[in-house]
């Protein structure tokens, strides 16, 4: 059980940040991740009233600050619209409705989690993430750096056309992911991201140029061995290394047939 | 540190630590149909409705209800008499003590969406967790509640 000892609702992002360079103070997000942990902290700092629970959505791009919850992303219709339902499908089957009113944007993809659905789905929409000491970096370079004392302020994800498909499996519906994929078409670019492998998101680009000549089942079939070959994994109680690289080929096929239009998969 | 709320629409002023959880808080102003069942946000149990929106009170802090509206169960009893009649008549609760949530949570359900789809029941009501039953009784009566309704 996580204690604290004093409750601040930060009243701006700059006090905010100076009190997070405490080691024994934590920021808040939907405090759910946070809640399983025995820490003692000192001063738990709250950003709910910064401003920072909107979705905005202008000409150019989606602005998501980091208190939006996950189910404020599940239902976004302008977001919806632009991802064709994937940004609901990566969060729906995360726990239930009371936790996805809950759980933050910036909570769960600070936490880089392994298991993450919302760090995998962020990577395939290629967003940049905005830091308020660091400033904006691609969403990849921030998923490789080790969580430090920063803040994240808010997500950007730029409207550019863009095809999306998002896949996880799971051993029963509310359990954390096996294996998470998301695959996305944007300006031409193929983009990959594979999660719960357990490991942490990575991202894979057809640098093979395997899809270069269109979408077809051959060439959905090969870029899908390419993933196969190239993700590593390994075996937890969800799923074996064998069983999860098997997952790796057969979602990133599928995947890949329904970003060309086949809706029924390999 | 001092909080102030609306809790089932009377204002409560209270003493409160600032770790102290909304699930406690509530319990002690005679809030008892809120139950700690896992207290590692998974089973849905400790639902209350903040600002009107379901929440599990089992990872919330007392003070970031402060200014804000809780409701519980105590506070819904009309609403919820409409159909808990339904889940009863299915013979839906074994032990009973999951309960609580699943009206909760049926409560926010309806209000967001009156006329919901099997499979919208199904999605919204997964993260309460029943260990007696295998849901399809609960599903039963508010779909028999709803098909009532359309007479
Ligand atoms: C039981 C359970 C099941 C889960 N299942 C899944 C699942 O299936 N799929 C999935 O993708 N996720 C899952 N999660 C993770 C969940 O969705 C959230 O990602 C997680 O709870 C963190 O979000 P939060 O808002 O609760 O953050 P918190 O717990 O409040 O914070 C997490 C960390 O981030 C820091 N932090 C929070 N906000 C900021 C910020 N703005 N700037 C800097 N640091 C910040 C905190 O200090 C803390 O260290 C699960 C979590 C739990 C507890
Ligand atoms: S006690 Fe809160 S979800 Fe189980
Ligand atoms: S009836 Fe016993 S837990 Fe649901």
């Amino acid at each position: 059980m996580m204690t604290i000892k004093q409750y601040v609702r930060a009243e701006s992002l700059e006090q905010a940040y100076q009190l997070n360079q405490v080691r024994a103070n934590r920021v808040l997000g939907g405090m759910l991740w946070l809640n399983t942990s025995k820490l003692a902290v000192n001063t738990a700092i709250d950003l709910s009233g910064l401003g920072l629970d909107q979705i905005e959505e202008g000409e150019d791009a989606f602005s998501i600050g980091a208190m939006v919850t996950l189910r404020q992303l599940e239902l976004h219709p302008g977001l919806n619209a632009y991802t064709q339902g994937a940004m609901a499908k990566s969060v729906q089957d995360i726990v239930g409705v009371q936790f996805r009113n809950m759980a933050t944007v910036g909570g769960s993809l600070f936490g880089r989690f392994g298991f993450s659905d919302v760090l995998t789905m962020f990577l395939a929409l290629d967003a940049q993430v905005e830091l308020y000491h660091a400033g904006t970096l691609s969403i990849q370079e921030f998923a490789q750096r080790t969580p430090d004392r920063d803040l994240l302020v808010r997500v950007v994800v730029r409207k550019r056309p863009g095809r999306f498909v998002y896949q996880s499996v799971r051993n029963t519906r509310t359990d954390l992911p096996t294996l998470t994929c998301a695959v996305s078409q944007v300006d031409g670019a193929y983009r990959l991201a594979v999660g719960a492998r357990p490991m942490k998101a990575v991202l894979l680009t057809d640098e093979e140029g395997l899809l270069a000549q269109g979408i077809t089942p051959e060439s959905a079939r090969a870029f899908g061995e390419y993933a196969a070959r190239t993700v590593p994994t390994s075996g937890n109680l969800r799923g074996s290394q064998a069983y999860r690289t098997h997952l790796v080929q057969v979602l990133t096929q599928r995947g890949i047939l329904e970003l060309g239009g086949d809706h029924h998969g390999a | 540190m001092e909080l102030k709320l609306t809790l089932n629409g009377r204002a409560v002023t209270a003493q409160i630590e600032a770790d102290t959880l909304l699930l406690d808080f509530v319990r002690s102003h005679g809030c008892t149909s809120v139950k700690r069942g896992c207290e590692t946000t998974n089973c849905g149990l400790c639902t209350v409705l903040l600002d009107g929106k379901p929440v599990l009170s089992c990872a919330t802090l007392a003070a970031r209800a402060a200014g804000r509206t809780v409701t519980t169960l105590e506070g819904l009893q009309e609403e919820a008499a409409d159909f808990v009649g339904f889940i009863a008549d299915q013979g839906a609760d074994q032990c009973g003590f999951c309960n609580p949530g699943f009206v909760m949570n049926t409560i926010a359900l309806l209000r967001e969406n009156p006329d919901p789809t099997d499979d919208d029941i199904r999605a919204y009501l997964a993260g309460n967790l029943c260990r007696c039953s295998g849901y399809e009784g609960q599903l039963r009566g508010i779909r028999a509640y709803l098909d009532s309704r359309k007479g």
